[in-house]
């Protein structure tokens, strides 16, 4: 085995273990946060020790031993430093070592369920929750984790720490909720890993070399809740969504990173095998129980991954999967998507005078997504002044570089057709 | 969300470029724990990105390629009422924490305490293009 895929076989098993080998030493110590430290420290003495000296036969026994190694001392410590006294602490952990059988570690299965019910509270921010799922469930190291946000690996760790301080506090019980609390706090879940999936989808542009691939961990994690509930039509969703958007992303972005929409995107470059297994897991969905937003956006995606061209899009399918997704949620976006889906079918006139009535509303009217639609629409309509206007003001709203090159691209475009126009007549 | 918070300062008189250099020692010690503070709760908070102070700006230059490509300096620049003195580049959920975050910035204690009411500007950093989901 060569050393790069060594250290690739240890990094799965790392990312395997971790919820397991996390979830036994909580349920044995009831201290989720020092548990957390400790598996976190055992998870950097592995990634040290293991391409060097080798994986041990029972890796999951090694990470349990030196995650309750590290627990002891720290609880050790711990204890020192508020007592000042002598302690009798169990001896266990010092016995020479041997890595205990996975018989005695106590694995669960519905540990990994457990600790993303607690890593996805909604009483921490979308960012510490997804920080600390990443570390907790995900098994990335700080390091890791900092590296993705592009932040210093010292400010992700103490947003981490405050996250377990926010679940010490509010006294979560590491058990399983009740059925009434599960739907809801599954939401939570789906919607932290949703997150985790943005941001790789958004970071997937750049340079991304260096970055642990947040997609892909998404996905994973997802296919993991969606194996521990595999009746949550939801969950099943947002796999699905997932899946069939994380399918177009190498079409997605040109040679020098320059963001291509949907239309004009090399269909042959979308990966068939990820939209067969999600256009699978949709169709099951929607066929088993009520309709959820997750199941809409990939019943959506769903029908854009099917069309062979751009012009083939069943738009008007498209237009009423919007139009109940609209009735469920009250999202700016669906809104606006709607209203491209509107034009699409009914062509620009209809869509102009939604977006209009759009604008109206205050998260919407500076938008720059609402700007550059309605300079897409003006563009089709003809109206090439109104078409340079609006996209001119949306690359001056956007936030995203490669979106504002691609609106700034679109307008000098208008511009310059219109100039040849001019001359030609 | 990242911002870049940039602190700018009044110009100060007669040598030295920063106001600070002429002040008693209290008020510097004053204002220095102050921004020690700042830092250490962006720090605690899970905020801190980066942040730096910069040398005066009669220290700057003005540089400007040649035809050859070779770097042609010019300066000190030209006198400003206000100059940049540091900024940080802070990662926080919402826009709304950055203003509050430069408004902190702004009223550091100047000379005998008094708040400076500094102009702080906030400028989102540029990020990667979200999904079209």
């Amino acid at each position: 085995m060569t050393q790069q895929t060594l250290e690739t076989r240890i990094a799965h098993l790392l990312r395997d273990y971790t919820p397991q080998v996390l979830g036994a030493v909580t349920r044995r110590h009831g201290d989720f946060a020092a548990a957390e430290d400790a598996v976190q420290e055992a998870l950097i003495a592995a990634s040290t020790q293991w391409p060097v000296a080798g994986i041990p036969d029972n890796p999951r026994g090694w990470l349990y031993q030196v995650a309750l190694r590290k627990l002891t001392d720290y609880l050790r410590s711990e204890v020192a430093r508020r007592a000042r006294e002598e302690v009798v602490a169990s001896d266990a952990a010092r016995d020479p070592f041997v890595a205990p059988p996975d018989s005695e570690i106590g694995i669960e299965q519905d540990d990994t369920l457990l600790l993303l019910f607690m890593c996805c509270h909604p009483s921490l921010s979308g960012a510490s929750a997804v920080a600390l799922t990443l570390r907790a469930v995900g098994g990335l190291t700080t390091a890791e984790i900092a590296n993705a946000f592009l932040v210093p690996e010292a400010t992700m760790a103490q947003r981490i720490s405050r996250a377990k301080q926010t679940i010490r506090n509010s006294k979560v019980p590491f058990e399983m909720p009740t059925h009434a609390e599960r739907t809801e706090r599954l939401g939570s879940v789906l919607h932290v890993l949703y997150l985790i999936f943005n941001e790789g989808y958004a970071s997937s542009a750049g340079d991304s070399l260096y970055r642990v691939d947040l997609s892909e961990e998404a996905i994973r994690l997802t296919r993991e809740v969606h194996r521990l509930v595999p009746d949550h039509a939801e969950a099943t969703g947002l796999l699905a969504l997932l899946l069939l958007t994380d399918a177009r992303r190498v079409a997605r972005t040109g040679d020098s990173g320059e963001l291509i929409p949907l239309d004009e995107q090399n269909r042959e470059l979308w990966n068939t095998s990820m939209i067969e297994e999600g256009v699978a897991l949709i169709t099951a969905a929607m066929n088993q129980s009520s309709v959820g937003p997750y199941q809409l956006q990939a019943a959506i995606a769903a029908v854009h991954d099917e069309a062979a061209r751009a012009e083939q899009t069943d738009w008007r399918q498209i237009l009423s999967l919007y139009t109940v997704l609209d009735r469920l949620s009250d999202n700016p976006m669906v809104k606006l998507n709607r209203a491209i889906a509107v034009g699409m079918v009914e062509g620009p006139g209809s869509a102009l005078s939604l977006l209009d009535e759009l604008s109206r509303d205050s998260r919407l009217k500076e938008h720059y997504r609402m700007d550059s639609v309605r300079g897409h629409f003006y563009e089709m309509s003809g109206d090439r002044d109104r078409a340079l206007t609006y996209y001119r003001i949306a690359a001056e709203r956007t936030t995203s570089i490669p979106e504002r090159n691609y609106l700034t691209a679109k307008a000098a475009r208008v511009a310059f057709e219109g100039l040849e126009k001019t001359k030609r007549l | 969300m990242k911002y870049m918070i940039m602190m700018n300062t009044p110009a100060g008189t007669g040598p030295s470029d920063y106001q600070i250099n002429n002040w008693s020692p209290e008020s510097f010690k004053a204002h220095m724990d102050f921004m020690h503070r700042l830092n250490k709760n962006l720090r605690d908070a899970g905020e801190w990105v980066q942040a730096e102070g910069l040398s005066a700006p009669s220290e700057g230059k003005l540089v400007r390629a040649g035809t050859d490509g070779a770097p042609i300096t010019d300066g000190p620049f030209a006198e400003s009422k206000e100059f940049l003195a540091g900024f940080w580049i802070v990662d926080v959920e919402s826009a709304e924490r950055a203003y509050q975050f430069a408004a902190e910035v702004s009223a550091a204690p100047g000379p005998n305490g008094a708040p400076l009411n500094m102009p702080v500007e906030v400028r989102q950093v540029m990020s990667l293009p979200t999904p079209e989901l």
